[in-house]
């Protein structure tokens, strides 16, 4: 299994590879285009801010790349919200994977802002989520969320109801950080490693 | 449903493991890393790793501790002790620290939380607060692992952090910390109520009771404690077993 984990100017990285590693599998970190399309499947991580992501991911012309991918690719926290169409996140357009837009949480008075901590996931349709029971925890660190919509493959509710993670054709996208949602996580991985 | 979250604490001194009581007569629980990896396998939600020598002695990055921390760590950890400056939180996150804990450095120079928080995210940048109550009632800010007081209120500060774009607080009653008798509910609560950002209670968790006081009186978003879990006074299973069966969202 060849796993490439997409190099750029975002935060988390080398906690995704030591999960990935903690799997039995050496996954190569790359800005290399050659490297990211021969990969069996290809992570696209991320912890950081939109606009400034999507500038480098240009200036590489890894943006054209991502999305041309036909390989398993998953896309975690701002990865997941880069492969959307569009993030209010300073305004920025985005890969257009997913046909959906990121926006802020709002401020309702009772919840803080960001949302940071574990909270559950249910309402899956995709094979990532094989062999997990309803109501799963996960860590997620976010505000700005992706809408319920066609892609949605699991939902979360925080302020409102939305999508925990999406997927369309190759292409997989998780809000919350499976690298650091301890079992849970780490079965989410393994079924990302495991699709067929 | 958003849990609340159980941190545990791990002090550490020349790589080790230790916990002071009042930040004094420091006792030794072990290898950071082992003890780590053992409360993510019991279920903790999270892990603080507080170089509590770094700011007294200078001391500077704690990249390495990081990466053997994240090697082996399936869940959120964060890093602080002596943390000054942008390059230091650059090097912890580049060796897998989840988040940054920024305490006086912060105070003396409160701009730093605007350039971290723009450069890295507000959800990395935690600003730890070790607050005394006096006897004029009032919370004040102490600096340099409490040694140092301040005229300024615990509040005042909290508030000023958070609009400067820290993701959370860690709250640390000094009057509390160490003495197993509670935890500061009242500060807490205060703080908890006057920021829009995530509050974490530390200081005095010496009974599952506690924890569900500081979740329910004292509106905190995560508890943390160090001592009871080191020298296995309280079992981090039973203790969420107990809060969820209180009513309080938990993560078993």
């Amino acid at each position: 299994m060849n796993v490439a984990i997409v190099k750029y100017n975002a935060g988390n990285i080398l906690s995704v590879t030591y999960a990935i590693e903690r799997l039995g599998v050496s996954p190569v970190v790359t800005d290399n285009i050659e490297e990211l399309q021969k990969a069996d499947r290809v992570i696209f991580p991320g912890v950081g801010e939109a606009s400034t992501a999507m500038a480098y991911l240009k200036e590489r012309n890894l943006d054209t790349v991502i999305k041309k991918l036909e390989q398993p690719v998953l896309g975690i926290c701002l990865g997941m919200q880069l492969l959307c169409s569009y993030s209010e996140e300073n305004d920025t357009t985005c890969l257009s994977v997913f046909d959906e837009r990121v926006v802020s949480f709002l401020p309702n008075g009772a919840d803080k802002i960001p949302q940071v901590g574990w909270n559950t996931i249910s309402d899956y349709s995709s094979n990532l989520f094989n062999d997990l029971p309803e109501n799963a925890y996960c860590y997620f660190v976010h505000g700005y969320y992706a809408a319920l919509g066609p892609d949605t493959a699991a939902t979360t509710n925080y302020i409102l109801p939305y999508s925990a993670a999406l997927h369309k054709n190759n292409f997989y996208g998780v809000q919350f950080h499976p690298e650091k949602s301890a079992a849970v996580g780490e079965k989410i991985l393994q079924n990302f490693l495991d699709i067929v | 449903m958003l849990a609340k979250r159980i941190i545990a604490c791990l002090d550490i001194k020349n790589g080790r493991t230790v916990k002071g009581v009042n930040f004094e007569n420091i006792r030794d629980a072990g290898d950071p890393v082992e003890l780590g990896a053992f409360y993510a396998a019991a279920g903790i939600d999270e892990l603080v790793f507080l170089d509590i020598t770094a700011t007294n002695e200078k001391r500077k990055t704690l990249a390495d501790l990081a990466k053997k921390i994240a090697a082996v760590i399936n869940i959120p950890f964060t890093v602080g002790g002596g943390v000054a400056s942008i390059e230091d939180v650059r090097i912890l996150l580049q060796n897998g620290a989840d988040k940054i804990a920024v305490n006086s450095a912060a105070f003396k120079n409160p701009t730093i939380i605007a350039d971290m928080a723009r450069e890295f995210g507000s959800q990395c940048i935690v600003v730890a607060i070790d607050t005394k109550q006096e006897s004029d009632g009032q919370w004040y800010v102490y600096l340099n692992g409490g040694t140092v007081p301040t005229r300024t209120t615990c509040l005042a500060w909290a508030q000023e952090a958070a609009s400067l774009g820290a993701g959370e607080i860690l709250l640390t009653s000094m009057n509390h910390d160490g003495t197993k008798a509670g935890f500061a509910l009242d500060i807490t609560a205060a703080v908890s109520k006057g920021v829009s950002i995530p509050v974490i209670a530390s200081g005095g968790g010496g009974t599952m009771e506690h924890f569900e006081a500081v979740f329910k009186a004292g509106s905190a978003d995560a508890a943390l404690a160090a001592s009871i879990f080191h020298f296995k006074e309280m079992e981090v299973h039973a203790l969420k077993s107990f809060l969820l069966d209180k009513g309080l969202p938990i993560r078993l």
